[in-house]
């Protein structure tokens, strides 16, 4: 090999040893955050942790059983109102979405994907807070719900696209109305990507923060009433995390251990319904 | 629907002809709430931010006085704060982000695949308030421990290492954001190196090529618009990102060039100060900060999104790891 050849081989080597090294760099962030939320969250977590709500600071004990209702409260309400607006949109994009009009929502639901979501928290808190006078979980949701149906709209179009046109001509050619075929033999049979688009959306609304600050607020106390204040895991772990008390940290360490456990079984759920039934299509 | 067609139809034909337009219009309807959501977020922020608007101008953008007291407003700080953190995330994020798309796309073994994939996709799922109590706890005393007084060591005397590293700072709050951003700037060059015809590299190394030298010479420069539109995506994900951010910078209205200072972004300023805002020019100020952070990422987000769409057309690229 002469010495050009050689070097060029050299650079060839140690470039693939570089990209490798890196793309693990990238995987041992993941597993240090997880394995320390597993180290130092896990020991606190127990029974009283998710039946009872926290106690005054600088008392020990208590748990965060008002959180987490209060995540799903408002994660709940925020699905009920996101889904079928996002849903609805991927299914225009995908059935009607060729001209201009498609064209326009398709790059509006992208760049609104990236929206901060502290900019929908004060929408949100312009919108519902301040007319009522008071903040509100309901207000929350229609933060979080807003950050949903962009992304919701994008995944329903590209699994209703996967569906086969000979399914819909085969309904169109049999008689079925448009809408009939659109929902009845295409939607249903998208069904579970959908299905899996919402669940993916639903983890990630379910970890947000910077919505709730302004909106939902967070509460010390126990709360299922949608028009009052409520707590949700991700404010607290806010709260306790950039608090003085040592117990408060403890108990930070346990409520990210929750919802992150919480997120990756939604988010688990998820990929298990794409195989369900996607598996032969995919 | 009244204007019934004047030709004789069959009765059900005609009942489909309508439902199908109801069907059409509702659908319509509910995708035009997109639109018209942009509008309405850039309407109540433009409102609400008015009264700063008129009373400071443009001044807003390069004045530094922060004073809630004398109501004096200027946003340079966080400005420049909002696009340092971004910057230094970048800096970190890409090299890391591109090795994994090129990793998945060129080097790796096909069983490796889908975990590397996967494994990075979860660096997404990490909720912001997790990496920021990661960030508290772990990250801020390792830097404390072992990268800082190294790097001072070292590169002390340059303008970027100055002054005591207290914990929270650019330094802190641009490494969170680097990690935050690697599983979206990595699933989108993935899929774009995956756009790349597999001719490229063959034609690379039939010519003799070595296997970095195909991926460099031809795979990267064919998709170099969407890898530039996917670390532009990753800059808009890093601008408005808002609580790792608010509980690493150290929330502190202040240019300072080094990195171990504490800084301010607009979106934790936003996030730090809303709640205390009782005054209405405060408030406004704040609302302020809120539209140009928005316009800021909706225009950086324009741009990323018509690069990426020029190699993948059409499709929600980089829509599963979200």
């Amino acid at each position: 090999m002469t010495g050009r050849a050689l070097r060029r081989h050299i650079t060839s080597r140690v470039m693939t040893v570089l990209v490798i090294a890196l793309s693990f760099t990238a995987v041992l962030a993941l597993v240090l955050i997880l394995g320390n939320l597993v180290l130092k969250g896990a020991s606190s977590i127990d029974w009283a942790f998710f039946t009872k709500s926290p106690v005054p600071a600088g008392q020990s004990g208590g748990g965060v059983a008002n959180a987490i209702v209060g995540t799903g409260i408002i994660v709940g309400v925020a699905a009920l109102i996101g889904v079928p607006l996002g849903v609805g949109a991927g299914i225009y994009l995908a059935e009607y979405g060729s001209g201009r009009l498609g064209f326009l929502v398709r790059f509006v639901a992208d760049v609104l994907n990236g929206t901060p979501s502290i900019v929908i928290g004060i929408v949100g808190w312009t919108f519902i807070v301040k007319p009522s006078g008071h903040f509100s979980a309901l207000a929350g949701s229609v933060a979080l719900a807003i950050l949903m149906i962009p992304m919701l709209a994008r995944t329903t179009e590209e699994m209703v696209r996967l569906v086969p046109h000979s399914l819909r001509e085969a309904a169109l050619a049999l008689g079925y109305p448009r809408w009939r075929t659109s929902l009845k033999i295409v939607a249903r049979t998208a069904l579970g990507g959908i299905v899996t688009g919402c669940l993916v959306g639903i983890a990630r609304i379910a970890g947000e923060t910077a919505p709730l600050l302004f909106t939902a607020l967070g509460n010390v106390n126990f709360s299922v009433h949608v028009t009052q204040p409520m707590q949700a895991l991700s404010l607290q772990i806010y709260v306790y995390a950039t608090g003085p008390f040592e117990d408060w940290h403890r108990l930070a360490w346990a409520s990210a251990l929750v919802l992150m456990g919480l997120v990756l079984i939604i988010s688990l759920l998820a990929r298990w319904v794409t195989r369900q039934r996607y598996g032969s299509i995919r | 629907m009244s204007s019934a067609s004047p030709l004789p139809r069959s009765p059900t034909l005609l009942g489909a002809d309508r439902s199908d337009r109801i069907y059409r219009s509702l659908l319509t309807a509910i995708a035009l709430a997109l639109p018209g959501l942009i509008v309405i977020i850039l309407g109540v922020l433009f409102i609400e931010a008015l009264p700063a608007l008129k009373r400071f101008g443009p001044s807003f953008l390069w004045t530094s006085t922060w004073d809630p007291v004398a109501e004096v407003y200027g946003a340079a700080p966080m400005i420049f704060g909002t696009f340092a953190s971004s910057l230094l995330a970048l800096l970190i994020a890409v090299p890391l982000a591109l090795s994994v798309a090129i990793f998945l796309t060129e080097f790796s073994p096909r069983w490796l695949r889908q975990p590397v994939a996967f494994l990075v996709e979860l660096l997404a799922a990490i909720p912001s308030v997790v990496y920021g109590t990661w960030g508290i706890f772990v990250l801020i005393p390792f830097l404390r421990a072992h990268v800082v007084p190294p790097l001072k060591a070292v590169f002390g005397w340059t303008p970027f290492l100055q002054g005591v590293f207290y914990g929270n700072s650019l330094l802190a709050g641009g490494i969170i954001l680097a990690i935050m951003i690697v599983p979206y700037i990595a699933a989108v060059s993935r899929e774009v190196l995956l756009a790349v015809p597999t001719s490229q590299r063959e034609a690379a190394l039939a010519m003799g090529a070595t296997r970095w030298e195909a991926v460099r010479s031809a795979v990267l420069p064919y998709g170099r618009a969407g890898l530039i539109g996917a670390v532009i995506l990753g800059l808009g994900r890093a601008l408005g990102e808002t609580m790792a951010v608010t509980m690493l910078i150290g929330n502190r209205h202040d240019i300072a060039l080094s990195l171990l200072q504490p800084a301010y972004t607009m979106a934790a300023a936003i996030a730090n100060e809303f709640s205390e805002a009782t005054t209405g020019m405060y408030q406004s100020a704040l609302m302020e900060v809120g539209l140009i952070l928005f316009v800021l990422t909706v225009a950086v987000n324009a741009v990323a999104r018509i690069l990426i769409w020029r190699v993948a057309r059409g499709a929600a690229v980089g829509s599963k790891a979200l």
